[in-house]
């Protein structure tokens, strides 16, 4: 039972993580209806430059400037690469991304050099003690931080101008811009904020292990996840990470007893395993909206 | 008014002087429905086949590659290009294609799996007709599924793949070591072996070519036929296709599997040159790298997709040449920035600049240099 009930915290954790990403997707799908496969990219930006900054302006400085330079960084690739493309084909947009991820990778890449680069967090692999569990401090902060982050992004949308121009422009583009809606605008700071949300996650999902140059596939678990939310919904971008960060942390440390006869963690499977089997019943995901299309 | 012979006639000449006249519906679907087409499609494959004879064996095996490489990317300019499904598993295909003709061809008491059936005309097919027969089970979850909800399901395909690949080790080796690639023999005679008058550079080099120019036209005549012009309705506007009568599962079906053919047939030859293979190799990247053809080359075009490959194929010559230019680039793995990762960041670069400056590719260049030249000296 503890062995369960630590499985669970940890994939809580590692589920505000993927919930964080999945809401950078969710944003951007939102505001322009493209799937931005940079994001694990920017992911791997965010831990790393966290990781240079730390020792110089230390942890919780290097957390905001990190976060603030990534989201710039998404604002410059918005502008310079994805802008010139809007209202052609979504499935170009995302390709463009690919490329953005890969250019983007490859230089973070060269950063991470030979030996591993720790990323300097005050919480390493400590534990506590919750009702006889041993809780990593790590993902307990992964999740409170999520939760504050989380409830801060509600805000802003509820109570901004801004959040409300970009609820109406996620509505209808076209009604929104006949209101004086800048949609531009709206798609830079979509960018900007999946852009911070990426660096933030990218610095929990570093946090304790050693940044490595495969550092970016975590970021790719987060696309089961907006699937099997839904593409379009924040409560499924928060339940899918959720769902899916439990799911495979559950499989992960009981995969010696379930699947002896298999050598390689099947944990990382989880992710899209459970993808498929969602996509069977539901094609549009738990909480998404089906499309409706005009010929 | 009658009808003059010429315009009845099935099988009609076009008239002299006149290569924009066509007279009928054959002559204008033609495969190559202009002289100039004819000659110099007739001349690109003498000086094809003749390359070996003229070229070193280094600029060869990059040719070989890139005409591998094609076979993959026609596949999936079929598929995305002509049908527009956007698929990022690809490499998944490719990997069921090489596994397979590795498993026919491996040698029955060796440490891996085999039958010992190492003729070409036998595993190369069957590589094919597998990896299709893959695409076709996994293509009812996929025609589901549209635009971009289909991209991730792909993406999760690639990751699936590669776990049963370097988990099933008595197939594939596992994942550091991998396991050797088909043996490509032809006529009792070993392709991937330097014989008395030919190398194996050359000997594959032929093999390659003609599966390629025999898959080539297959996909030419694939894309100009009623399946072809479903596809295209499918691409441009799938809910208006279905209303008119193009059954999308159907086509969606068709387009998988023989995507995923040309795929299996790709990855069968394509480590028949460098004899060993591991699970790994059959990653996102790769996926990567045929899109990247795809679009380079030019969506929905075969001359293009083979213009690509070719271009994907010689980059890592070209950037192991960029060292000598620019001092600042290295050729250490652990020095930055070095060549792989130059090579890495082309892709990356190529795709997002040919996607914002010449969506339609190499091709697109080729036409608008020939419409150039057609017109002279007008510029209209």
């Amino acid at each position: 039972m503890t062995e369960f009930l630590t499985a669970i915290s940890a994939g809580t954790g590692n589920g505000a993580v993927y919930a964080l990403l999945a809401l950078g997707f969710v944003i951007i799908y939102k505001s322009m209806q493209v799937i931005s496969f940079a994001q694990p990219a920017f992911m791997m930006a965010g831990a790393v430059l966290v990781s240079y900054l730390a020792p110089k302006v230390g942890f919780v400085g290097a957390v905001i400037l990190g976060t603030i330079s990534i989201a710039v960084v998404a604002l410059i690739v918005e502008r310079v690469a994805v802008r010139p493309m809007v209202g052609k084909a979504t499935f170009v947009i995302a390709i463009i991304t690919i490329g953005i991820d890969i250019v983007v990778r490859v230089v973070t890449g060269a950063f991470i050099g030979v030996d591993p680069l720790v990323l300097g967090d005050p919480w390493g692999l400590e534990v506590v003690k919750v009702g006889g569990v041993n809780v990593e401090e790590r993902h307990l902060a992964a999740f409170l931080v999520a939760g504050v982050v989380v409830g801060l992004l509600l805000l802003f949308f509820r109570y901004t101008s801004l959040g409300l121009a970009m609820r109406a422009a996620a509505l209808d583009q076209e009604a929104a811009m006949a209101q004086g809606v800048n949609v531009g605008t709206v798609f830079a700071v979509s960018w900007g904020l999946a852009g911070g949300l990426a660096a933030i996650a990218g610095v929990f999902a570093a946090a304790g292990d050693p940044i490595t140059n495969n550092f970016w596939i975590i970021g790719l678990a987060a696309l089961p996840v907006i699937i099997l939310g839904g593409l379009d919904s924040f409560g499924g971008a928060i339940v899918g990470g959720l769902v899916i960060g439990i799911a495979e942390s559950v499989v992960a440390s009981y995969h010696s007893v379930w699947f002896p006869f298999l050598d390689k963690n099947i944990g990382t499977l989880v992710p899209f395993l459970l993808m498929f089997a969602v996509l069977l019943v539901r094609p549009y995901g738990l909480f998404g909206t089906k499309e409706v299309e005009r010929v | 008014m009658t009808v003059s012979p010429v315009a009845r006639s099935r099988r009609s000449r076009p008239l002299r002087g006149r290569p924009e006249l066509y007279t009928s519906y054959r002559q204008d679907m033609a495969l190559l429905n202009t002289r100039g087409k004819r000659v110099s499609v007739l001349l690109m494959v003498l000086v094809a086949a003749v390359l070996p004879m003229l070229l070193t064996d280094e600029f060869l095996t990059i040719a070989a590659t890139g005409m591998v490489f094609a076979i993959g990317a026609i596949g999936l300019n079929l598929l995305t290009g002509y049908a527009g499904q956007v698929s990022l598993g690809h490499a998944f295909f490719v990997g069921v294609g090489a596994y397979t003709a590795a498993y026919l061809s491996g040698d029955p008491d060796g440490r891996y799996l085999g039958l010992g059936v190492d003729n070409v005309l036998i595993w190369l097919p069957a590589a094919g007709l597998v990896a299709a027969a893959t695409g076709f089970l996994v293509a009812p979850i996929a025609t589901r599924l549209r635009g971009l909800y289909l991209a991730v399901v792909t993406l999760g395909l690639v990751f699936i793949g590669e776990y049963v690949f370097s988990e099933w080790r008595e197939l594939s080796g596992g994942g550091g070591i991998g396991r050797e690639a088909a043996t490509p023999i032809l006529f009792g005679n070993n392709l991937a072996r330097d014989g008395a008058s030919y190398t194996e550079e050359q000997k594959l080099y032929w093999l390659f070519l003609v599966t390629l120019i025999v898959l080539a036209v297959l996909a030419r005549n694939l894309a100009r036929s009623k399946i072809g012009r479903a596809f295209a309705a499918v691409r441009d506007r799938d809910v208006a296709a279905g209303v008119m009568g193009v059954e999308l599962s159907r086509y969606k079906l068709i387009a998988f599997t023989v995507s995923s053919f040309y795929a299996g047939v790709c990855g069968a030859l394509m480590f028949v040159g460098v004899g060993q293979f591991g699970p790994t190799q059959f990653g996102l990247l790769m996926s990567i790298q045929f899109i990247a053809m795809v679009l380079i080359g030019g969506v929905a075009t075969i001359s293009g997709s083979i213009m690509g490959a070719m271009l994907i194929a010689a980059l890592p010559r070209i950037s192991s040449e960029l060292p000598a230019l620019f001092s600042f680039i290295s050729t250490a793995p652990n020095e930055h920035p070095n060549i792989f990762e130059i090579e890495q960041v082309t892709y990356g670069v190529l795709i997002v600049a040919f996607l914002l400056f010449e969506p339609r590719g190499l091709f697109g260049i080729w036409w608008r240099a020939r419409t150039y030249w057609k017109s002279f000296p007008f510029s209209y």
